[in-house]
């Protein structure tokens, strides 16, 4: 079943034309990555997904994007969509507040008060992002005393946090050493039995070894989507070739 | 190069001096205050100085008590943070995130516009809007505590604008995001990410309203009625510390002449107190940031 599905889908910042006819449907409970070379739409197009976009001025969509069917980009609420489909960005930016409140700042957005029911999805949500362990003892210090990798987690269990259907990661584990990088790594492969992953990663060996379905971008055009194992093993086109094989970008 | 380093060697020196000077003048203030202030707090004692609610000085024998004056500059200071400091911060939440950029360029320079306008100008807008106000609508004679805190209030709205905008500008994008991504409104993700992450350098503005409020003389003279009493209510006359020096100063000699100069040492403790919290604050949060 496809969680995510992408029409004819314009971008424009203004004059530029950052998106062109994106056609993607992204099924559910899997991973899908974006790949391609700086500058070639994926994040913008991660970002469409939860409306961040919104935030930049003179961006334009046209076409259709729809979760579970409904347009995103019709009558919707946009704070329910960013509960629904939660982000994780690129450089760890947990708020200058303690672990606890970090976690605990979705459920609170969302009318949840009860000291008892908020102490739960803290923790939770701190075990299903396998950062509990080391952060149970440090519940109310600073989550800026955290590691970077620990950050990220941090991240990764308050987006969870607000019970999301889907998880956005732009380039999550870029600014992150290896160990860090394969953590996160393994605790998406865990993730997605229960939710919707979609990344935009700079690293394809990530893809090959997590993603299920990868989709090549290039100067704002999708070039080719697929079965991760055939894009990389057998692509159909000669840029995705190029790209994976190393010969550019 | 040898003219070079001699060159260099003298615009040294003239930065030398003329960093000196202004520690200088701050020397010399500590001296002159605490030499002329302090003997007279030794003859009419710590205590009674202080802590004494009876300024007679011209009664024999004279009592020099200045804790009306001490409680007046407090509640008027007091007063002046709990109107000006809602407004001022929620006038930067406003600028920084919310003014759309047309209005800005007009709500800024008002607002700096305010820090430029000379306080007997405050006063005697107090005298002919506020004062009158008061008496007509809400109790007492009009000149009160209540005025004072009003024109305090806006007096130290610049200050508190202005820092605390900055303090919100520094706050990085990236906590915005993230709650907005959380699925927070932009007035929750303002107000629960935003402000809370600039809550040292807001307070540092408002620290500075207080040193303004406190040492405020020339609106407060004019507005605050000057009785030497400890109010009862917010419509009663108070007389504060700056204002009791420039009442009596000009006709003040002996004894009653060191008093006036005494009450400018206390005074300059308050504002001292006031700057090293200042720095308590400003350290705390390079430590944190």
């Amino acid at each position: 079943m496809d969680k995510f599905t992408i029409k004819d889908m314009n971008l424009y910042y203004g004059k530029f034309h950052a998106l062109k006819g994106v056609n993607l449907n992204m099924p559910k409970n899997q991973i899908t990555a974006f790949i391609g070379p700086s500058g070639c739409g994926k994040s913008t197009l991660l970002k469409s997904l939860n409306r961040m976009n919104d935030l930049v001025e003179g961006c334009k969509i046209t076409g259709d994007i729809r979760l579970d069917g409904e347009d995103i980009y019709g009558n919707i609420d946009i704070n329910i969509l960013r509960k629904r489909v939660g982000m994780v960005f690129q450089k760890a930016n947990p708020f200058p507040m303690s672990v606890y409140d970090n976690i605990a700042y979705g459920p609170r957005t969302h009318g949840i008060k009860s000291k008892a029911k908020l102490d739960e999805i803290v923790e939770s949500s701190l075990k299903d992002a396998a950062i509990w362990d080391e952060l149970k003892d440090r519940l109310k210090k600073s989550a800026l005393g955290l590691s970077g990798g620990q950050q990220q987690r941090l991240c990764i269990a308050r987006a969870l946090a607000v019970k999301p259907e889907v998880l956005l990661m732009d380039e999550a584990t870029s600014a992150l050493d290896p160990i860090s990088t394969g953590k996160i790594e393994e605790l998406c492969l865990k993730l997605k039995n229960q939710y919707t992953i979609i990344m935009v990663t700079h690293n394809m060996q990530q893809a090959l070894r997590i993603a299920d379905n990868t989709a090549f971008f290039l100067l704002g055009k999708m070039i080719e989507y697929g079965n991760t194992d055939q894009i990389f093993s057998n692509p159909r086109e000669k840029e995705t070739e190029e790209y994976i094989t190393g010969r550019f970008g | 190069m040898r003219i070079n380093r001699i060159k260099e060697k003298a615009m040294q020196g003239v930065f030398f001096l003329t960093a000196i000077t202004s520690i200088a003048a701050v020397v010399l203030i500590c001296i002159f205050l605490f030499y002329n202030g302090i003997p007279a707090i030794a003859e009419i004692g710590i205590l009674d100085f202080v802590g004494g609610q009876k300024w007679a000085p011209t009664n024999e024998p004279a009592s020099y008590g200045i804790l009306c004056m001490i409680v007046g500059s407090v509640y008027v200071t007091a007063g002046a943070i709990i109107i000006g400091v809602p407004i001022g911060i929620l006038t930067a939440v406003f600028l920084a995130r919310f003014c759309p950029p047309a209005l800005y360029k007009i709500l800024k320079p008002a607002t700096e516009l305010l820090a430029g306008v000379p306080s007997i100008v405050y006063g005697f807008f107090g005298l002919m809007v506020i004062v009158p106000f008061i008496r007509d609508n809400i109790g007492g004679n009009g000149p009160s505590l209540l005025a004072a805190s009003i024109v305090l209030g806006i007096m130290i709205l610049p200050t508190i604008i202005g820092v605390s905008e900055s303090a919100i500008r520094a706050v990085p994008e990236s906590y915005y995001e993230g709650s907005l991504a959380l699925g927070a409104t932009r007035e929750r993700s303002v107000f629960k990410a935003i402000l809370p992450a600039s809550k040292s350098g807001i307070l540092a503005g408002v620290v500075l309203g207080i040193g303004r409020a406190i040492g405020e003389t020339m609106a407060v003279i004019l507005i605050a009625g000057n009785q030497v009493q400890i109010p009862s209510s917010i419509t009663d006359g108070v007389r504060t510390l700056t204002a009791n020096i420039v009442l009596e100063m000009g006709y003040s000699t002996g004894l009653h002449r060191q008093a006036l100069i005494a009450t400018g040492v206390v005074l300059f403790v308050f504002i001292l107190l006031i700057t090293l919290s200042m720095q308590a604050i400003k350290s705390r949060s390079e430590k944190n940031g």
